[in-house]
Parts: structure tokens; C-alpha cells; sequence
């Protein structure tokens, strides 16, 4: 299986004007210099008394560092990674030189010394600071993916399950399907989304959705159906299309007062597969309903949370029609 | 014992259906008889004044016109049927829309609820309509689409992007589009305070639609009025004066506007 990225941004630097990684920068450095002081020195009392000389020294440079990387920050988040542990590198030592020139007689070593130093902890400093943030983010990735998996909205269960309802007398076995429908559905909806799944199964999540839509709506929705060339075992996150598609029904067929025809098309080209949903479009006002993208946006950033950079998600409109484009690597279960 | 008279209105046909099912479910306890069907908002506002429903069952979701707008274009009505709204959105939703100080329904609606509100319509004493108007606006959350007008038993829905003006005159508002005048019985302040940015006033008792104002003519005084600015209109050769203490803001309206 092709390995989902979990972390969503393993490449950033800190951010230097949060508390915590205030305090472990200050905390760190101190612990650095103990640790040195405690190897040199065997003797407690003296090293002791070396430790609060020594950090009267770290200090200034120190905060004065950190006080900087706050103001900073906003700035250096836009830097790339390694630039930017380069810049908080340099910038450590030019202020470590720049104490030195102030109380250079008093500090023990010659500056080459104290620019090493200076370099090492802040190496180390950004480095421990690296592992922290790895260590966590998959959780993060993990909770961020339960807030992005796709939400259907209620007005669809409640007049699905009216339209079963009304079913019932007249025509139970089309109520037991719908019903059946629905269980699939839902069944997929409240599952986790964080694996892989086959298009196959994917595409016949939206058939029975498209199944109810069609009972609900009935000569209102034209569906059209171009999987011809559909890689069916290519894998895909879960409920990525299902949404486009509730999507088109609901902004481009349900405020219309015509037929709305619906096309799904999927293809495989190359190691690529295309997806391309089209509904029509209405031109706002009468009727029609406002759209936040929240959907669209909710489906890119799942689609690179998996295929980071690899995958494309485009929506516009053509003419009298609105078209949304997914384009995905072709990966198959290994 | 005579029947209620019903209209529903309802995009889905299943729903529709469904509640003719529920209402001959009813039947023992309170006859009823459909006297309409519709699937979308302009469609009801064509039939039901003819149809002589007493009650309406109305879905908040239809294409051509929702229902909350609809039911604010009935009001206008002399005989208005009673409006009970008929939603599949969740409690939740239903809050948000302050649609709770109406008469609703949630879908899938259950027979005793059914029952419930269509005897509160036949039971309601003399409608505080006044009251009903301002919790439809409010539960409307934007700007209608339409002005409507009553004419006879009759609703004539006006585009609000037709409209070049809104002029008050004594008890009625004029509304002028380049294919007629209609009036209607609606404070220039609420339309104003209702569509916000489109209309600009231009005078204490004129409203100017922003997108059909062309221009801006000096008029010179004559013997009984002052010198002034008067707005040139697309449309409509009629020139609107602008009031001294409304111009400094009136002339911002076209960016190209000389001094």
C-alpha cells in the first residue's frame, strides 16, 4: 500500500513565539552548559559557582536571541526549512559575537570559541525541537483528517428517509432498497477514512447515492454514467467523490426548475487518474444557494494528506456548466 | 363538517406523497381536502391564491423561490392561507434560521404533529401580521428577490433587480422598472435597511437603484426652486433631484461623477 503522508508539514521550523518552545530553548541551552560545566569539573562547590558564572553569560545572548526570533518568526515561517535553521544559526552567532565584544574580557575562550558554541546549541536546540514536532504531528494529522472527513448533510437523510417512508405503502421493495442504499451509505460515512480505498468500491458508494438522489428527485436529476475506462482497482482516499457528487446535486439540480443532467466521468491516463464531475450551473440568485467551498476544500487538503503534492483538485465553470477535476497518481494495492 | 382546504408545496414528489398519506390518516380526526400541488416557489405564487386553500403546506427548499420568501410575498394577500413550514433541516438548523417562532413541521412529520398544527391554523385567532412579517424577515436572513404586489387575488412578483426607483408618495411606495410603475404599501427605511447596498437614497423620499444610475445633471434654479443635481437614470428618461444634504454621499455612487 502506498504509505500516507502523516505529517503534514514535516518540514517547519518552530514557532518561536509560542511559550513551549520558549521555555525549551532557554531550558536546553542551560542544561547544555551544566552538562559541559559537569564534565570539566569534578569538583560540586566549584562547578557549581562556574554554572552561575557561566549562565550570567548565556543569558544575555540568549533572550536577546529568542527575543528576536519572536519578533522574526512571521517572517522565517515563509523561509524554507533548512534556510531557515541556517538564518536562526547565524543569527545566534552574531549576536553571541556581539556580547562577546561587550563583556569579552570577563568571558573565558576567544571568540572562534564562543561562535562554536553559540552555533552547537542552537543546533541542537532546533534539531531537538525537529524530533518534538515529529513526534507529535501524526496524532495532529490524525485528528485533522477526522475533522476533514466529509460530513453529508442532514436535509439529505431526513428527506431520504421521507421519501422511504412514502415508499413504504405503495412500493415496499423499492423501500427495501433505498433503505439498503442508505445503510451502505452511512455505513461508509461513519467508517474511518484514513485508508486507501478501490475505486471500485468507491464508485459504488456513489451509485446507491446516486440511487436515492434519483428517487427523491426523479425526472430532475439525469445522471450519466463514463466509467469505460475507469482503473477500478486504482485506490483513492474514501468519500472523495461522494461529496463532489452531492455537491452537484444539490447546488446544480435541486435549486433548478428544469431537468439537471449530471455527468461522472472517470479515466485513466497514463499513471493518472482523472475524475471529472459536471453539474449545471445555475447563475445565482433565484433559488440557488450559497456555496462557502468548504466541501472542495475539505477534499484537497485529504487528497494531500495522502498524495501530498501529487494530486490536483480544480473547480470552474464553463459555460453553463460546472465542472470539478481531480487528477491523482494511479497506485494500485501492492 | 366541512373540509380544511390544503395546498402542497413540496420539489419532491415523493414527499408530496408522503403527505397526502398522512393527511388521509388524519381523516377520522380532521377532514382535509388537497385542493393543490406544487413543485416549485413561482408555481404557488401563480396557483394558490385561485385555489382557495386555506392552509398551506409549505417546504422551505424549492427551486424558483424558497419557501421564507414566499410566504413574505402571501402576506400581501387578503385572504392569505395560514403558512405551516415544512423542513428537513435538523432542530439545529431550524434554530439557527429562527424559524422556531413560525409554525413548522420536521420531515419525516409524524401524524399528531400533522394533526396539531393544522388544527392550531383552524383554531388561530386574528393573525398579528405585523408580528408574522417581521419574524419571516428575520428567519429570511437576507434580502427578498422580489417586491411583491396584490392585485386583486392576485400576486405580481417584481424582480428586484428590475427596479430603477422607489419613490414615496403619501401612503404608497412607487416602484418604477423600465416596462411599468407599481405600488406598493412598504416604508422606504425597510426597503432601504432590507437591500442595503443596492439602493441609494437620494432624496427623503427616493431611493436609487446603484446600477442604473447613469449620471449626474446640474439643474439650474428657476423662480421657485434652487439650483440642484438631479440623477440620470438608464432607462427611464425621468431625472430624480438629489437633496442638498444627501449629495456629498450621492455623488461618491459613480466614481467618474464631476464636482
Amino acid at each position: 500500500m502506498p504509505s500516507i503522508r502523516q505529517n503534514p508539514n514535516p518540514e517547519a521550523l518552530p514557532d518561536f513565539r509560542n511559550l513551549g518552545v520558549t521555555a525549551r530553548a532557554l531550558i536546553g541551552v542551560n542544561l547544555l552548559a551544566l552538562a559541559a560545566i559537569l564534565v570539566g569539573e569534578p569538583d560540586w562547590g566549584k562547578a557549581l559557582n562556574m554554572f552561575v558564572l557561566t549562565t550570567s553569560l548565556i543569558e544575555p545572548p540568549l533572550l536577546a536571541s529568542l527575543a528576536l526570533l519572536y519578533v522574526g518568526a512571521p517572517w522565517l515561517m515563509r523561509v524554507p526549512y533548512w534556510a531557515g535553521c541556517a538564518l536562526v544559526i547565524a543569527l545566534v552567532m552574531a549576536i553571541a559575537a556581539s556580547t562577546h565584544s561587550v563583556v569579552g574580557d570577563a568571558a573565558p575562550g576567544n571568540l572562534p570559541r564562543v561562535l562554536v558554541l553559540a552555533a552547537l546549541a542552537a543546533a541542537v536546540v532546533l534539531a531537538y525541537l525537529r524530533l518534538h514536532t515529529k513526534a507529535y504531528s501524526p496524532a495532529l494529522a490524525e485528528a485533522r483528517l477526522q475533522a476533514l472527513q466529509a460530513r453529508i448533510r442532514p436535509h439529505f437523510l431526513f428527506n431520504s428517509l421521507n421519501a422511504v417512508l412514502s415508499l413504504i405503502r405503495r412500493d415496499p421493495r423499492r423501500a427495501e432498497r433505498t433503505l439498503e442504499d442508505l445503510s451502505d451509505l452511512f455505513r461508509a460515512l461513519m467508517s474511518d477514512s484514513r485508508d486507501l480505498v478501490r475505486l471500485a468500491d468507491e464508485v459504488n458508494l456513489i451509485e446507491r447515492y446516486a440511487a436515492i438522489e434519483q428517487l427523491r428527485l426523479g425526472d430532475r436529476l439525469r445522471m450519466s454514467w463514463d466509467l469505460d475506462n475507469a482503473p477500478m482497482d486504482a485506490m483513492m482516499p474514501a468519500l472523495v467523490l461522494q461529496p463532489l457528487l452531492e455537491n452537484a446535486v444539490y447546488h446544480g439540480v435541486e435549486p433548478g426548475t428544469g431537468t439537471g443532467d449530471v455527468l461522472v466521468r472517470v479515466a485513466r491516463r497514463g499513471d493518472r487518474v482523472l475524475v471529472c464531475i459536471e453539474n449545471p450551473w445555475l447563475q445565482p440568485g433565484t433559488g440557488t444557494r450559497a456555496g462557502n467551498h468548504m466541501a472542495l476544500d475539505n477534499i484537497r487538503e485529504r487528497l494531500m494528506l495522502f498524495f501530498d503534492d501529487e494530486a490536483r483538485l480544480n473547480a470552474r465553470v464553463e459555460g453553463t456548466r460546472y465542472c470539478v477535476d481531480i487528477d491523482i497518481p494511479y497506485r494500485v494495492r501492492a | 363538517m366541512s373540509e380544511l382546504r390544503v395546498f402542497i408545496a413540496d420539489d419532491e414528489a415523493p414527499a408530496r406523497a408522503r403527505m397526502q398519506e398522512l393527511l388521509a390518516d388524519i381523516r377520522g380526526e380532521l377532514a382535509t381536502r388537497v385542493v393543490g400541488e406544487s413543485d416549485n416557489g413561482l408555481d404557488v405564487i401563480d396557483r394558490l391564491p385561485g385555489s382557495g386553500a386555506q392552509v398551506l403546506l409549505l417546504d422551505i427548499q424549492m427551486p424558483g423561490m424558497g419557501g421564507i420568501e414566499l410566504a413574505r410575498h402571501l402576506n400581501a394577500l387578503e385572504d392569505a392561507p395560514t403558512v405551516i413550514f415544512v423542513t428537513a433541516h435538523d432542530r439545529h438548523a431550524v434554530e439557527a434560521f429562527e424559524l422556531n417562532a413560525l409554525d413548522y413541521l420536521m420531515k419525516p412529520v409524524r401524524t399528531e404533529r400533522l394533526l396539531a398544527a393544522l388544527r392550531k391554523s383552524l383554531a388561530a385567532p386574528e393573525r398579528d401580521v405585523r408580528g408574522h412579517a417581521e419574524r419571516l424577515e428575520r428567519a429570511a436572513g437576507g434580502a427578498r428577490e422580489f417586491f411583491s404586489v396584490a392585485e386583486r387575488n392576485r400576486i405580481v412578483l417584481v424582480p428586484v433587480g428590475d427596479v430603477l426607483f422607489l419613490k414615496a408618495e403619501l401612503k404608497y411606495v412607487t416602484l418604477r422598472t423600465a416596462a411599468g410603475d407599481h405600488l406598493i404599501e412598504e416604508p422606504l427605511v425597510s426597503i432601504e435597511r432590507e437591500f442595503g447596498e443596492r439602493f441609494v437614497r437620494v432624496h427623503r423620499n427616493c431611493l436609487v437603484a446603484r446600477s442604473a444610475i447613469r449620471g449626474f445633471e446640474r439643474v439650474a434654479g428657476g423662480s421657485d426652486e434652487e439650483p440642484h443635481w438631479s440623477v440620470v437614470l438608464e432607462g427611464t428618461p425621468e431625472r430624480l433631484p438629489v437633496s442638498r444634504r444627501l449629495w456629498p454621499a450621492v455623488k461618491g455612487v459613480l466614481p467618474e461623477a464631476r464636482e
